[in-house]
């Protein structure tokens, strides 16, 4: 009793008469662990219970972040202690939309935050952009890293020799790297098995980054722009005529530390050296101000992509920053067999949740759902809030989402206080966990809570020893579930 | 200076070839480690260090004790230095840090809440402080490209910003004061003059 006075003073401020406070997660990426971990920590007598649609936690973190970036995956060790904490549960295999709805969710919770991330792909809504070989960098990435929903992708990696991606932010540049990277180095990564033996047989030799916009714009970040310029026996290729600064684009260096050393490492790339021809060399286009026009289709191999044309662009405004992409109505095309379009990833939206179509995200203000928005007055959804790439819109690193569900948490907080000082609140009881089992079991659902993936980890790093890899990650729904029920 | 330079380089390098293969082990046992929430309940100082002793944490402690200091691979654990942490609500907390150790694990064996997300291994930039002092910003080595990267990526960054497993304890640095940027923070109306890059 003593501890739990003392914990109560320490949270002081926080929502202290809050008793039993239970509240869902959806999503386990970083924004929802953060979004638990917080909660945890302000709320000493909150149940924190984090749901996800996969039998496996970590978001983005086990389907997103290269293979080739263990040290960035490190933070599980953290999710992992928030997930193993006393009042906090994982369940997984449970999604939201289709396991239970949104509404039976809210019912049995006094808060629900959804973080389930950007599951979809912007689209460039051109002609052509249905054909095969052409795929979204969100699939490839799932490829590669083994998620069980992109399992059967099968990228043609052997057929062609030359791979145009779309865009050039820091999505873009992993995909480069994993397509050139020397497959050995791959090898003892977490990458997907089948993704191992195709690249391995690839016959990729050529890869082009385009970008809409010029250098001084790309969207990527140093430290990823100077690994994929360091991947062995790889030559660069950069035209020194797109390097030319405007005084607009000289502003926006001035301005941004990132642009800045992101411009000089592409610009110091391009002075080292011109490229000697040497057969089955590797190279690494970054090609600027040109837009995707339309896909052009193969004559021989029916419905599949040949070539993507390219209008060639200027850039338009002169407010740092804000500069936009204008075509000049010149045009390129560029042959290939296989594109991947890196131009954003985007939110799905679920019944009964307000959605902003444009943008892909769920209207809030600092994490609170907006219900409706007409003039000054703002209608929120009680108890319904956002964290992460459903909240801001898909960008930031893992730390972005940190802040994010500060933000959210402390809204959380706010509310529940409110409502505790209101009185309503306290004689309100939720089923909370045992009612969200109890309506799963009435589904038929299988749930996969934390012990089941800890099974699934270990099979996992079991399998990777044999091969000095660090896991070997199982890839189907069959394999996954049934080493989970074990 | 520049021989320490290239040993910090390797050492980073290191880490990250030791990481490939060791995954697992660091997933496994780095549960333990710290007393890094307030929820898990810390352990005694001499416990700690003892449940550390993981390869690459000692390969980078080694090749960050640098040349001029001589390699104290059996650290004297009276040399330490005194560091006070100007804490996101402008508390100040004062803790003695031996020498050789970097700021991180300093903060975390002392309940501060610093975040490390990647637990030092330059892969993050959470664990981004402010060093309040010029004179003490002057005395730290250079940032090496690989901290620089994760600095663009840091939360409020200022031009006296660090990354805090990457400063490690050093005699020359005791009376330091490094700060955690908080959202709500003015860092220029707190008293240090900005250094020109
Ligand atoms: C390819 C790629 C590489 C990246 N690499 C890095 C990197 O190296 N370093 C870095 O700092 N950042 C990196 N990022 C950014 C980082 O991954 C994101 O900022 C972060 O993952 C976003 O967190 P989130 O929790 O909002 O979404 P996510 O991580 O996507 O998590 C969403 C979770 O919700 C679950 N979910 C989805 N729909 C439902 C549903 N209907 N019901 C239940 N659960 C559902 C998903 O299974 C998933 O687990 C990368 C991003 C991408 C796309
Ligand atoms: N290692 C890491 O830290 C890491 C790794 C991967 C991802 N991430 C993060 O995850 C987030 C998402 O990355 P991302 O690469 O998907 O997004 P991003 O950084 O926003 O990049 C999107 C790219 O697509 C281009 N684009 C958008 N719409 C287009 C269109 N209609 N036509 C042509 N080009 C178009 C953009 O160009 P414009 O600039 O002209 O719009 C930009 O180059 C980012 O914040 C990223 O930093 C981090
Ligand atoms: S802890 Fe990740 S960079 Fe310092």
């Amino acid at each position: 009793m003593a501890l739990f006075k003392a914990r109560e003073f320490l949270y002081k401020g926080f929502s202290t008469f809050a008793t039993n406070t239970k509240i869902c997660v959806v999503g386990s990426g970083p924004a929802g662990f953060y979004t638990a971990e917080k909660l945890l920590k302000a709320l000493p007598n909150a149940q924190v219970d984090i749901i996800d649609r996969l039998p496996t936690p970590f978001g983005l973190v086990r389907s997103g972040v290269a293979p080739d970036h263990p040290e960035t995956k490190i933070v599980v060790n953290q999710f992992t202690r928030v997930a193993q904490h006393q009042r906090c549960s994982f369940f997984g295999n449970i999604k939201l939309g289709s396991s239970i709805s949104l509404l039976d969710l809210r019912d049995l919770y006094h808060a629900v935050v959804l973080a389930y991330g950007a599951e979809s792909d912007r689209t460039l809504k051109i002609p052509g952009e249905d054909l095969s070989g052409i795929h979204s960098a969100r699939e490839f990435v799932w490829w590669y890293n083994g998620h069980p929903d992109c399992r059967n992708l099968n990228p043609d990696v052997k057929a062609t020799d030359t791979a145009v991606i779309l865009g050039q932010g820091n999505v873009a540049l992993d995909v480069a790297r994993i397509l050139l990277r020397p497959t050995p180095e791959l090898a003892t990564t977490d990458i997907a098995n089948h993704a191992l033996e195709a690249l391995q047989e690839s016959a990729i030799r050529k890869v082009f980054l385009v970008g809409r916009r010029g250098p001084v714009q790309a969207a990527c970040t140093a430290k990823e722009l100077r690994e994929v310029l360091g991947i062995k026996n790889l030559h660069i290729h950069i035209h020194e005529a797109d390097l030319v600064k405007s005084p607009t684009d000289e502003e926006e260096v001035k301005n941004s530390r990132i642009q800045r050393r992101v411009y000089e490492l592409l610009a110091k790339a391009a002075a080292s050296g011109p490229p000697h021809s040497d057969a089955g060399r590797r190279e690494l286009h970054f090609v600027f101000f040109r837009k995707p026009e339309k896909f052009l289709s193969s004559v021989d191999k029916k419905g599949h992509v040949a070539g993507v044309r390219f209008e060639k662009t200027v850039l338009e405004g002169s407010i740092p920053g804000k500069q936009i992409a204008r075509g000049t109505g010149e045009f390129e095309d560029l042959e290939c067999q296989m594109v991947l379009k890196s131009i954003g990833y985007k939110s799905v939206p679920i019944d009964g949740l307000p959605f902003d179509h444009l943008k892909g995200t769920v209207p809030n203000v600092r994490g609170r759902v907006v219900s409706n928005m007409s003039g000054d007055s703002i209608q929120l959804e009680e108890g319904l809030y956002v964290c992460g790439w459903l909240k801001r819109g898909p960008t930031g690193i893992i730390a972005t989402n940190l802040y994010c569900a500060e933000e959210t948490v402390a809204s959380i907080c706010e509310d529940l206080d409110k409502r505790a000082s209101s009185s309503s609140f306290s004689s309100s009881p939720k089923p909370g966990r045992e009612g969200l089992i109890r309506a799963l079991d009435n589904q038929n659902v299988r749930v996969v809570p934390f012990s089941a993936w800890e099974k699934i980890d270990s099979a996992e790093t079991r399998l990777g020893s044999l091969k000095n890899k660090p896991r070997e990650k199982l890839t189907t729904w069959e394999e996954l579930l049934k080493v989970a029920m074990e | 200076m520049s021989l320490f330079k290239l040993s910090r380089t390797a050492g980073v390098r290191m880490i990250k070839e030791l990481f490939i293969g060791q995954f697992l082990h660091v997933t496994k046992a780095t549960h333990i480690r710290g007393p890094f929430f307030k929820y898990l309940r810390p352990l005694p100082q001499a416990q700690v260090q003892m449940l550390q002793g993981f390869k690459w944490r000692e390969q980078r402690l080694y090749s960050t004790s640098g040349p001029q200091d001589g390699c104290k691979e059996e650290n004297d654990p009276k040399e330490t230095i005194s560091v006070t942490f100007v804490l996101k609500d402008g508390e100040e907390k004062q803790i003695q840090v031996p020498i050789g150790m970097s700021m991180l694990e300093a903060a975390h064996l002392n309940d501060i809440e610093l975040e490390g997300a990647c637990e030092g291994s330059l892969a993050c930039s959470t664990c981004h402080v402010i060093v309040m002092d010029t004179d003490y910003y002057n005395k730290l080595e250079e940032p090496l490209d690989e901290e620089n990267d994760m600095l663009d990526l840091a939360f409020g960054l200022t031009e006296m910003s660090r990354l805090g497993c990457q400063v490690i304890a050093k005699p020359e640095l005791d009376g330091i004061r490094l700060a955690i940027p908080a959202a709500t923070r003015n860092f220029a109306v707190d008293g240090f003059t900005p250094k020109p890059h």
